[in-house]
């Protein structure tokens, strides 16, 4: 009995450096994912990933036409790219009528277009997806390093920032009284977005970073109330979605990335049915189990 | 003087009807059919590739240019056996009036297993006694549609059939330099079927036929598994596909990446295999050296 669930659930990553590999990517990526997707949920930006993942892809496809498959190439192309887009968003809706999420979308949607257009002048009809869409089974020391470095990055700006970001999910209205430092940090937490979706992009490609970074905040929404209750929670579900998934992938013989992104969107679903605050199971069933507020 | 005339008239006409019908508009789908259309054809065809050096016809995405090409053209040439999926769409929206002639017609076709499902493999020029096949395909074709260029097309036809039939002979040699037991190779899809068979090697590959598909952890594991019970250290990266899973595989295993073998796309012109036979030129002497590790 303990051989098979030996077998099942720690034989895989034992057996192979590209299992463990990627389940190391996956623990730097929850480290740094996690935290960065609650405070997305909390200041109700949590599409704004999504937007800002496809501001990325054509970034990474320059840096890839540039310099070929160069992890530090296409990271920065996507880092460039990223910032740039999320940046003018924000500069746009402080000169303009314009509100931040419209002129995100357009800027995103420009970019995305550029990417496409750019892919295709280049004439030869290279595979460019596969190339950018990395795969969590090939992650090597280098995409490590750097999906560890970011990771580490975001823990300790997050720590130097964390009362007024958490200040102002809570008080829009805080950081527009401390004046000039208010821009300050909202700039510095979009250049943590953009970061660690980058790092996810050379993890598991674009679409599926934002993945877990916004299903396991969302997620923990149902289960904890404080901040960094919210953070430790996600950080920790998005690290067992990488490791189910892997062993999903593995037993069962499907995609890598795809499988740990269903296994958050399952933890996702799970919690919003039976989670302790505000799930469907307390609006319908308010029953005495659980009940501490 | 009056019989001196006569062939004079017959040799002036001879010269200069091709030299006043303008040459032949030819398509070819994809780099390796377009150069033996280039070798064959020779100066009396206009020729555009579709999908061309380093490109890949699996998964090519046509665009309105592409159209036209085909709306201009006489003649179009594709491999056929589902390689190029996207080209019944292309004919239809070009409205070409052109015949499409099936390069590979003749061949015996290898069956592939992809996913469980049984499908046909496109790869057939891998062996070089079906590009002789295309040769004569093209060669027929291209005479069937401008009988006056015919003597042309058929001398250049014979000097590439001899070319590929010294190439044979030359792959034979060099693959029975590697004992038999050794003659196994790890690739990025398995394009190398046909190859394979004709020169008896044994092709590993980490996922399915087409570049499409997406590994899983079990399969590299298996693959894993595998290469390291056969002991095999020749393992190969192709033209196009993204090498940072055979660079995993090389971690683990311990194999040495053997270089980059030409498959499905020929090179550009300053590149190691621009033409169809520069490919084997290429692919063989890497593939010799790579097993004679094992």
């Amino acid at each position: 009995m303990m051989m098979d669930l030996y077998q099942y659930l720690f034989a895989p990553f034992a057996d192979y450096g590209f299992m463990r590999h990627a389940l190391i990517a996956c623990l730097a990526l929850a480290l740094g994912s996690g935290p960065i997707g609650t405070f997305l949920v909390l200041r109700r930006m949590s599409l704004m990933g999504d937007a800002m993942s496809h501001a990325i892809l054509p970034g990474a496809a320059i840096g890839f036409l540039i310099a070929g498959l160069s992890l530090w190439a296409m990271s920065a192309g996507g880092l460039v790219v990223g910032l740039a887009v999320a940046l003018l968003a924000g500069l746009i809706s402080r000169v303009t009528d314009l509100r931040e999420d419209a002129s995100l979308a357009g800027f995103y949607l420009m970019s995305l277009a550029a990417g496409v257009l750019i892919v295709s002048l280049r004439g030869s009809n290279v595979d460019l997806l596969h190339v950018l869409f990395g795969s969590i089974l090939s992650v090597d020391d280098q995409a490590l390093f750097l999906v560890a470095g970011i990771a580490s990055l975001t823990l300790i700006a997050l720590a130097l920032i964390y009362r007024p970001l958490v200040a102002e999910c809570f008080d829009p209205g805080f950081l527009r009284a401390v004046a000039g430092r208010g821009s300050l940090y909202h700039v510095i937490f979009l250049v943590l977005v953009v970061l660690n979706l980058v790092a996810g992009f050379q993890a598991l490609g674009t679409l599926m970073a934002v993945g877990l970074m916004m299903l396991p905040a969302a997620a923990a929404r149902f289960w904890v109330i404080e901040v960094w209750s919210l953070a430790a929670l996600s950080i920790i579900i998005a690290f067992a979605s990488g490791w189910i998934g892997l062993l999903v992938s593995y037993h069962l013989d499907l995609p890598s990335g795809p499988a740990i992104i269903l296994t958050a969107g399952v933890f996702y679903v799970a919690s919003l049915l039976i989670g302790r605050h505000g799930s469907v199971r307390t609006r319908f069933f308010p029953g005495a189990h659980f009940h501490e507020h | 003087m009056k019989r001196l005339f006569a062939p004079l008239i017959l040799g002036w006409l001879a010269c200069a009807t091709p030299a006043f019908a303008a040459p032949l508009n030819v398509v070819a789908s994809f780099s390796v059919l377009g150069d033996i259309v280039k070798e064959v054809g020779g100066d009396k065809i206009n020729l555009k590739v579709l999908v061309g050096p380093d490109g890949d016809a699996h998964t090519f995405e046509p665009a309105p240019i592409d159209a036209r090409e085909l709306h201009n053209a006489d003649l179009v040439f594709m491999n056929g056996l589902h390689l190029e999926s996207w080209m019944e769409k292309l004919v239809k929206a070009s409205d070409t009036k052109a015949d499409i002639v099936v390069a590979s017609t003749g061949i015996i076709v290898r069956e592939m297993n992809d996913d469980g499902k049984t499908i046909p493999d496109p790869h057939a020029w891998q062996d070089l006694a079906n590009g002789a096949i295309y040769v004569r395909n093209i060669e027929a074709a291209l005479s069937a549609a401008n009988p006056a260029d015919a003597a042309t097309y058929k001398s250049n036809a014979k000097v590439l059939l001899a070319r590929l039939a010294q190439l044979d002979k030359w792959t034979r040699a060099e693959i029975a330099t590697v004992p038999a037991a050794k003659r196994k190779v790890i690739t990025t899809h398995d394009a190398f079927g046909y190859f394979g068979a004709a020169y008896g090697v044994i092709f590993f590959a980490p996922s399915g036929l087409s570049t499409e598909a997406e590994a899983t952890a079990g399969s590299l594991g298996r693959l894993i598994d595998q290469i390291k019970h056969e002991k095999i250290n020749a393992l190969f990266i192709e033209n196009m596909t993204d090498p940072r899973l055979m660079n995993t595989i090389a971690r683990e295993t311990g194999a040495k990446l053997g270089g980059e073998l030409f498959s499905d796309a020929l090179s550009p012109a300053d590149g190691p295999a621009p033409t169809y036979p520069a490919m084997f030129e290429n692919n063989v002497p890497k593939l010799v050296a790579a097993m004679k590790l094992n």
